[in-house]
């Protein structure tokens, strides 16, 4: 079994930290760029910018997975320079507004400290403190002095940290993603091709997969996510039965979500090799939340597709939390079902 | 001049929430034992530092004290939050001091956890609108929904944490544009930095009045610091150096004022008007910029406290203007911070013998 240790832990920090707003993923771009080079036969950056990796098996027509992760996160695009160092900004991906005033951002390539302010509580009264800021009135304050333009993207401020069991962090949707799919190359088994997708703009409408599932053309394919965990208390007691996922359980394997029913010969696969090898796993409850598996599937004739994610708590916010241990399991798991993939699975 | 950054920085890396201020009271005595004759502590917390001034004797045959005195009084205490219960895990709150619940989904926070003296770092989490009563999950949701996630087990955190924790932010401090500062609990700390500042500025200025630099307890809450360090202390005149408000997004009225383009002198019925007179001479003859801040009725400050003590106290209030009071993302001038504390140490200098027998009201 694959472990995490400390190696892992600092790349998904390096990952977390960078700053990567949809349509500016350079910065990830790099770091994938740097881990894959080494380990891979072929890399390429295609048109939008996302890193296609190629991993070639043994034997003479293996079967050719490709496993997408999406290198993209939600932030901010600065949209208006007010003068003194005031930003107007506008949100990139689904970021729930109410996550906005009194944070801590970076802005640019230099990661420019900011903040988005809030008036004081002292000037408010009681009925505008009952109505939500709107983004359109919120600015970015990067001091006096701030220097940022038009078209430069932020993102929240927040610091990886490794907390207990858990690692707290901004963007661990989807860098966890990122950092399984690298993990998988470093330990390739060579029963399969194995076609690597670090996808950009999947949080604005799955773009860069849309592209990279038709230049594989994959046998089938796996999106690596990051999913919400819903698991959390009632407050008047009542029993949550639209948790989504919970942490602890395991990699999360989707039958269906919006607009994507997976391929069930994958989900069952799946399940059957957690139950052998004793990996945990769990279901996501069917419901909303798209991933790359619904581009893929519609790429070219038609790609059989299924979704597996690491559950993580407060999707889209400053901080996320998720299991180091569902982070193991999902990559055992995966990494163990590429090793028993066999061409015969796309037959039953 | 001394940069002060460093020991902002530090002073407001410590907790110190409104009724539990130890860490904070511990760092203001080391930092000022060197620069005052005499520091200690008043039975609730806050902190006393004697800086003697020259004169033999009182004029004043009324004063106890061989010398009048100046209290400077600047609160150390901080708005945070409170553990109401802790459920699977989940840690419920309310506020210590005022917070808009609209600030808080998101943020990073620390929880002073007394079960086993830990500082766990946590984020406020806002829950969807299925876990809530039924019309609750859309819009502002309401501080009694709120609550940490630690990342911790909820075995773990009940070991831990008890019911009556304090919680403070946990945005960490930041330097940015334009000499700025950002972090939490810049109201006060950075007052409390402007009060050290002036100590340092007074090691080589001579003063005859006696100086109390006061860092005080429970501003946010009670004023329980004020009032009580003022009545044991009995100062001839009372000084509130306190934050006013910055001009920012949402912000630009009558009470704001531009981050570091100078302080502010409070106007109103907080503020005895012959010790705004000197102020703002002082500040005139040794060109630190001013501006009035209007204080119709209560100056919100330690002032509305110390006025009230024993027969009454001339008391003045002196702010610092600040951006996004009562966040977790608080910014201020560092220039501001130094023209304070220069302006209490041209002040306390500036004082005659029989300062306080030339106030002649009309």
């Amino acid at each position: 079994m694959l472990s995490i240790g400390s190696p892992q832990i600092k790349l998904l920090e390096k990952l977390c930290n960078a700053m990567s707003v949809s349509g500016d993923e350079g910065e990830v771009r790099r770091i994938v760029l740097e881990e894959v080079k080494p380990y891979a036969d072929e890399v390429k950056v295609d048109a939008l910018g996302s890193v296609l990796v190629r991993k070639k098996g043994a034997g003479r027509k293996p079967l050719r997975v490709l496993l997408d992760a999406h290198m993209d996160e939600v932030g901010f695009m600065i949209v208006k320079d007010d003068g003194d160092g005031f930003y107007q900004f506008r949100i990139v991906g689904g970021i729930d507004e109410r996550h906005l005033v009194g944070k801590q951002v970076i802005v640019g390539k230099e990661h420019t400290p900011g903040v988005i302010g809030a008036k004081p509580i002292h000037l408010t009264d009681a009925s505008e403190r009952s109505h939500t800021v709107d983004v359109e009135s919120m600015r970015i304050d990067l001091g006096p002095d701030g220097k940022a333009k038009a078209g430069d993207r932020a993102t929240f401020a927040t610091k990886f940290k490794r907390v207990g069991p858990s690692i707290m962090s901004k963007s661990i949707d989807d860098r966890i993603g990122v950092a399984i799919l690298i993990e998988l190359l470093k330990n390739a088994p060579d029963n399969i091709e194995l076609c690597l997708a670090f996808s950009v703009q999947e949080e604005i409408g799955l773009r860069g997969a849309t592209v990279a599932g038709y230049y594989f053309n994959p046998d089938l394919a796996i999106a690596i996510d990051s999913t919400p965990a819903r698991d959390l208390t009632d407050y008047e007691g009542r029993e949550n039965y639209t948790y989504n996922t919970k942490l602890g359980l395991g990699p999360s394997i989707y039958p269906a979500h919006s607009p994507v029913i997976s391929d069930p010969r994958l989900v069952n696969f799946l399940a059957e090799v957690g139950t052998k090898h004793k990996i945990p796993f769990q279901f996501r409850q069917p419901g909303g939340g798209g991933t790359d598996a619904g581009a893929i599937q519609q790429a070219r004739s038609g790609i059989p597709v299924v979704s597996v994610s690491v559950p993580h708590r407060y999707t889209h916010s400053p901080i996320s939390v998720s299991r180091v241990d569902d982070w193991k399991n999902t990559l055992n798991l995966l990494h163990v079902a590429l090793q028993e993939m066999t061409p015969a699975l796309l037959k039953r | 001049m001394t940069d002060i950054l460093p020991f902002l920085k530090s002073i407001i890396s410590v907790s110190g929430v409104s009724g539990d201020e130890a860490p904070a009271a511990d760092l203001v005595q080391k930092k000022w034992t060197p620069l005052v004759d005499e520091i200690s502590q008043s039975r609730l917390g806050s902190i006393h530092g004697l800086k003697r001034g020259t004169l033999k004797k009182s004029p004043s045959k009324a004063d106890r004290s061989p010398r009048p005195s100046v209290m400077i009084a600047t609160h150390m205490d901080a708005i945070g939050m409170m553990v109401t219960r802790v459920v699977d895990g989940f840690i419920y709150f309310t506020n210590v001091g005022g917070i808009d619940s609209r600030v808080l989904p998101g943020t990073p926070v620390i929880v002073h956890a007394s079960g086993t003296k830990e500082e766990l770092y946590g984020v406020i989490v806002m829950p969807p609108a299925n876990l809530l009563p039924d019309g609750e999950g859309s819009g502002v949701i309401p501080m009694k929904y709120l609550f940490i996630d630690t990342g911790l087990l909820p075995g773990e955190v009940s070991k831990r944490v008890r019911v009556g924790d304090r919680i403070s932010f946990g945005t960490e401090p930041v330097e940015m544009s334009g000499g700025t500062v950002s972090g939490h609990t810049l109201d006060n700390r950075a007052s409390v930095a402007a009060l050290t500042v002036c100590l340092e500025e007074l090691q080589s200025k001579s003063h005859i009045w006696d100086l109390w630099a006061v860092a005080t307890v429970q501003e946010e809450t009670t004023f329980g610091g004020s009032y009580t360090s003022t009545f044991q202390l009995r100062p001839t005149i009372a000084i509130a150096l306190d934050m006013t408000f910055g001009k920012g997004a949402g912000a630009n009225g009558f009470q704001t004022f531009s981050i570091g383009k100078g302080i502010t002198l409070g106007i109103g019925p907080s503020v005895h008007p012959f010790l705004y007179k000197r102020f703002k001479e002082v500040a005139e003859r040794v060109e630190i910029p001013v501006a009035d801040d209007l204080m119709p009725e209560y100056s919100s400050t330690d002032a509305d406290a110390m006025q009230l003590i024993a027969e009454g106290i001339p008391t003045m209030v002196v702010s610092i203007p600040q951006r996004y009071m009562h966040t977790a993302v608080e910014l201020v001038a560092l220039k501001d911070i130094q023209r304070a504390g220069r302006l209490m140490a041209e002040f306390v200098a500036s004082l005659e013998a029989d300062f306080i027998e030339r106030i002649v009201w009309d």
